[in-house]
């Protein structure tokens, strides 16, 4: 075993790449369920995005304008989650999971015509100087747009729940929906915001595979990334830096396996892969043990204003 | 705007009313998806609804198929349906289902090629057990830490999906494979093939259990105190308390019926129409039973119709791939769509809609 | 029930019923991946096509894509030959039992498996020997690389793909004794997100030579976006690609065979066979060996084909050891079918193990 071959910075740069578009839907899966809503959907959120955004970018040769689509369109389809949950007062574990369906049927009857197709990828932006860096240069400064966006976006969330009032009000409706309805709060409203911003950014995830990860079209590519997501969240107790730093983690399993498999080791490929699941698992038990601290205590509660 | 006023019952007609008026839904607009995609929308109806039950050609085979797809989907239906009314939401059957079936194959591989009676009925006990012992981590922690059995369950899927895989190309692996990641055919090994009970029906052991499982629960939800036990905690959690119904064992009971009952289902499947342990073993049973169990309104024999009917758009949608070319994927949408519909008419159940007044 | 059928029957015939009865022969395929993947299922799919220009109104095709290895594969066939198919190609290694399985069931439908090895009276196989065409691409890829590391992407440890690793790592060693090869198992066909990821994994770990036994061009575009790296058209030409970073491929061509298969249903004379073919029949091309490539290298690995072609020249002639050091074949031995077809050890040179 030869693990010289592996160029610790080439590999921290790839492990960014891959993990971006779980970056992404978890970010926006952890404004929704501070909000006090588990939406099961963001596989399905995530892979309409990935075919809108690569069909977009094709068409107009415009990547770029891929991804903005991919964010309106995933946003729009979140919506039938939010009025069936909100307004219809459905089951959320049952509508997320036909939301996943939906959403994997309809991007693969969209995306017939694009298989095996190429698309216009992102470029690199080599940010002058920083990217001259020897090492960090290659691994933190020659990525393209959207990675820089991923954090960018992490940072407005921090932000946003911690300093402004409508993140106070989105934490409070999470927390207690009957108290911060009594306050005046407009529960179904804010729900309904955080659900769309949770589908856009799961449709920039989803776009992200299909334009710069990957880069193509494929029925059913996302593969299972949107749960990942969804544990990420758990994982990161809904703490934004702490969703940066799990996807970090875990969204670069399959790349890290990848890379120690090409370097000649043989690591049980199945180990590493569940890891993930089975340490979100721990950390869910540690928060409930410490009396469900951090989770938002209306999670998945329906709400249905009695006054 | 329109108002909801909850309704202080559900309401009996609409239980009944709404999943059928959600299937006709459906099919509008399925109709209209398959005219988008330039079909013949009736044409392509009539293919997935009618054709596996009347087609000349077809029927003879597609019907006992039916049975074959319905078995595992009522099968683990009715066990969600249990935690389900008692506010348990396991969603992790597809990884109960997979454990059920490595343990149940398991147990054949170990004594292959040895042929004996006793062999099968090994299988199902230990098809049940992989499938109840894994039911029963989301359980003990939901009753011990109150840890949230929806994600804890959702997570062992995955967590499943992996020893899958690694039993498939390891532990389980046919050594006479050609390196080819997959077990020994348990179709070809008598003692432990699920076979037909009766020659080309589609009735194997498995749908035989999940008919007998239909009857066994409408008898416990009916008549039996821990149906009852059930209802209350669902509908009334504090009043179940004082009615001295004990939650850990509530959770643990519907928890570990719906483990077992997947895990048989899993059993059942590698032993009959799958045969082997292969990577891609599971095909999502496991959450389209959640589909059944809700379009089946929780009730067993609603269940038990809800399963064929999903198991027809299965044969059905198959049919319309090889007849029509229609992409596979349609099928997934419609059955999505069929869930959306009918938990947006399921409102009509819960609350009275008015419309106009805004007081 | 009677009123039914006719009800039913009468309704069918509006449909697409009415086309089925004017064709003589009606040809079913199952497809493993999309038949846009433009790799393995689209040449089998552009075989399919070319049946029907072959025979016109006489032969009408069906086909059913993504279809799973498995039970649900069984039940395509089965309704394939309900419909009235008389011979059914099944594409894929994985369908081999269900495919045996299901010929059973009908003993007058004929069975056509690519790349297995179970037969019956009513079940033929087929396959191509891609190695020849791997020994060229071993050759160009010896030729080629400046790091000495050449990447293989893997999808089975099954004998073809091995048999494909050690071909191409003979021809590589031969003109470059440098050379190593770094593997990467997948486990899959098809899945460009996964290939994608193990060309940028051995890109990054300094391969600037990618051979895949996949099936998507995903590790073509991960090698385009590295820039210096090479790559090889799997299994169709995957010539969007071109030049760089595709140099050459391996191109199925299943046309005259299932052009051939077909006429001898038409005809009454379909008998199960065992059909293992490649460059010299045509059943395995060469596709463009482009600019990027030195004209001698060219010349060479072309002189090598025609060698190939005309069976003066075995990809797996001796001296060559196993692994572990043992003979293998002596000097001037050529390999046996049977031993290839069973192919379950590395030559010597290969580092790490064949998962078992």
């Amino acid at each position: 075993m030869d693990f010289s071959s592996i160029n610790p910075a080439l590999l921290i740069a790839s492990l960014m790449v891959s993990a971006t578009p779980i970056l992404l839907a978890a970010i926006g899966e952890a404004v929704v369920e501070k909000s006090g809503v588990l939406n099961l959907g963001v596989e399905g959120m995530m892979i309409v995005g990935a075919v809108v955004g690569f069909i977009v970018a094709v068409n107009t040769d415009t990547p770029l304008l891929g991804f903005v689509c991919a964010a309106i369109i995933s946003g729009i389809f979140s919506i039938i989650f939010g009025m069936l949950t909100q307004y219809l007062k459905s089951n959320q574990v049952a509508t997320g999971l036909g939301l996943t369906l939906v959403g994997l049927g309809l991007s693969a009857l969209l995306g017939r015509p694009y298989e095996g197709m190429k698309s216009p990828t992102l470029k690199a932006l080599e940010i002058p100087f920083f990217s001259d860096i020897p090492v960090l240069g290659k691994m933190l400064f020659s990525h393209d747009l959207m990675i820089y966006f991923s954090i960018f976006l992490v940072t407005s969330v921090w932000w946003f729940l911690k300093y402004t009032h409508a993140g106070m009000v989105l934490r409070a409706v999470g927390e207690n929906h009957d108290a911060a309805h009594a306050l005046g709060y407009k529960v179904v409203r804010v729900r309904m915001l955080a659900i769309m911003f949770g589908g856009a950014t799961s449709g920039l995830g989803g776009a992200y595979i299909s334009l710069a990860r990957v880069p193509q079209w494929t029925e059913g590519m996302t593969a299972g990334a949107g749960w990942i997501a969804l544990a990420i969240v758990v994982f990161a107790s809904w703490r934004p830096w702490r969703v940066l730093f799990g996807a970090y983690i875990f969204g670069g399993v399959t790349v890290l396996q990848l890379n120690l498999q090409a370097a000649g080791a043989s690591i049980p490929v199945e180990y590493l892969s569940m890891s993930p699941y089975l340490i979100t698992i721990v950390v869910l038990v540690i928060i409930s043990s410490r009396g469900n601290q951090g989770a938002p205590a209306s999670l998945g509660r329906p709400f249905h204003a009695s006054s | 705007m329109f108002k909801l006023e909850k309704r202080p019952q559900q309401s009996q007609k609409w239980i009944y009313l709404s999943p059928f008026l959600a299937v006709l839904i459906t099919m509008i607009s399925g109709g209209i998806l398959f005219a988008a995609l330039g079909e013949n929308p009736f044409e392509a109806i009539r293919i997935i609804f009618w054709d596996p039950l009347f087609d000349p050609n077809f029927a003879s085979y597609s019907r006992p198929q039916l049975l074959v797809k319905a078995g595992p989907l009522i099968l683990i239906a009715i066990g969600l349906s249990f935690g389900f009314k008692a506010g348990v939401w396991n969603i992790g059957a597809e990884g109960q289902y997979i454990l059920g079936a490595i343990f149940g194959a398991s147990v054949a591989l170990a004594f292959y090629p040895m042929e004996s009676k006793f062999i099968f009925p090994l299988m199902i006990i230990a098809g049940a057990l992989g499938g109840f012992l894994w039911g029963l981590i989301p359980a003990l922690l939901k009753a011990k830490l109150n840890t949230n059995e929806i994600l804890v369950s959702l997570m062992l899927v995955y967590v499943a999906e992996s020893i899958l895989a690694s039993v498939s190309q390891g532990l389980l692996k046919n050594p006479d494979g050609y390196g080819f990641p997959g077990s020994r055919n348990l179709q070809n090994y008598e003692s432990a093939a699920n076979v037909e009970i009766i020659a080309n029906s589609g009735m194997h052991w498995g749908v035989l259990f999940a008919f007998i499982t239909v009857i066994v629960s409408y008898i416990i939800l009916t008549k039996h105190i821990q149906g009852f036990n059930i209802q209350l905690t669902g509908q009334a959690p504090r009043a179940s308390k004082f009615a001295g119904v004990n939650p850990t064992a509530n959770i643990v009971f519907c928890l570990g019926i719906s483990g077992a009952l997947a895990g048989l289902a899993g059993m059942f499947e590698v032993s009959g129409p799958s045969g082997q342990i292969t990577i891609e073993f599971n095909s999502g049973y496991g959450f389209t039973a959640i589909i059944v169990a809700f379009l089946g309104r929780l009730h067993p024999i609603g269940i038990f119709l809800s399963g064929l009917l999903i198991a027809l758009t299965y044969i059905g949608g198959e049919l319309a791939q090889l007849m029509l070319g229609l992409p596979g994927a349609s099928i997934q949408l419609f059955q999505g769509m069929l869930l959306f519909f009918l938990l947006a008419t399921d409102l009509f159940a819960n609350y009275k809609v008015k419309i106009g007044a805004d007081n | 029930m009677y009123i039914k059928s006719v009800i039913a029957g009468a309704i069918a015939s509006l449909g697409v019923a009415a086309a089925a009865l004017a064709a003589d022969v009606k040809v079913g395929f199952v497809y493993v991946g999309p038949v846009g993947d433009y790799g393995w299922t689209y040449e089998h799919d552009q075989g399919r096509l070319a049946v029907e220009e072959h025979f016109g109104d006489r032969v009408e095709t069906v086909y059913q894509e993504l279809v799973p290895e498995g039970a649900d594969s069984e039940r395509v066939m089965t309704q394939m030959a309900l419909q009235g198919a008389d011979l059914i190609f099944t594409t894929s290694f994985g369908y081999m039992e269900p495919t045996i399985n299901v010929a059973k069931k009908f003993p007058d439908v004929k069975f056509e498996h690519a790349t297995g090895y179970m037969r019956a009276d009513n079940v033929s196989t087929y396959s191509a020997r891609f190695y020849e065409g791997r020994a060229i691409q071993g050759h160009i890829a010896g030729k080629m690389t400046k790091t000495n590391k050449v990447g293989y992407i893997g999808s089975f440890p099954i004998p073809e793909v091995v048999r494909g690793i050690n071909s191409a790592f003979i021809h590589a060693r031969k003109v470059n004794p440098d050379v190593e090869f770094n593997i990467v198992w997948i486990y899959t066909w098809f899945d460009p997100a996964k290939e994608a990821d193990a060309a940028t994994a051995l890109i990054e770990q300094g391969c600037d030579v990618v051979l895949q036994h996949t099936d998507s061009t995903a590790p073509q575009a991960a090698a385009e976006k590295a820039g210096g790296v090479i790559t090889f058209g799997q299994a169709s030409d995957m010539a969007m690609f071109k030049p760089m970073p595709r140099v050459s491929s391996i191109i199925d061509d299943w046309a005259p065979y299932y052009i051939a298969r077909t006429q001898a249903v038409l005809d009454g004379t379909w008998t199960s066979t065992d059909t293992w073919d490649g460059i010299g029949p045509g059943m395995v091309g060469i596709g463009e060996i482009t600019s990027a490539v030195p004209a001698d290298v060219k010349a060479e690995a072309l002189a090598m084909k025609d060698a190939i072609a005309s069976g003066d020249y075995h990809p797996f002639t001796g001296p060559i050891n196993k692994q572990d050091g043992s003979v293998w074949l002596a000097a001037g031995e050529t390999a046996d079918d049977g031993t290839l077809l069973g192919m379950n050890f590395y030559v010597e040179g290969i580092k790490g193990d064949v998962p078992q």
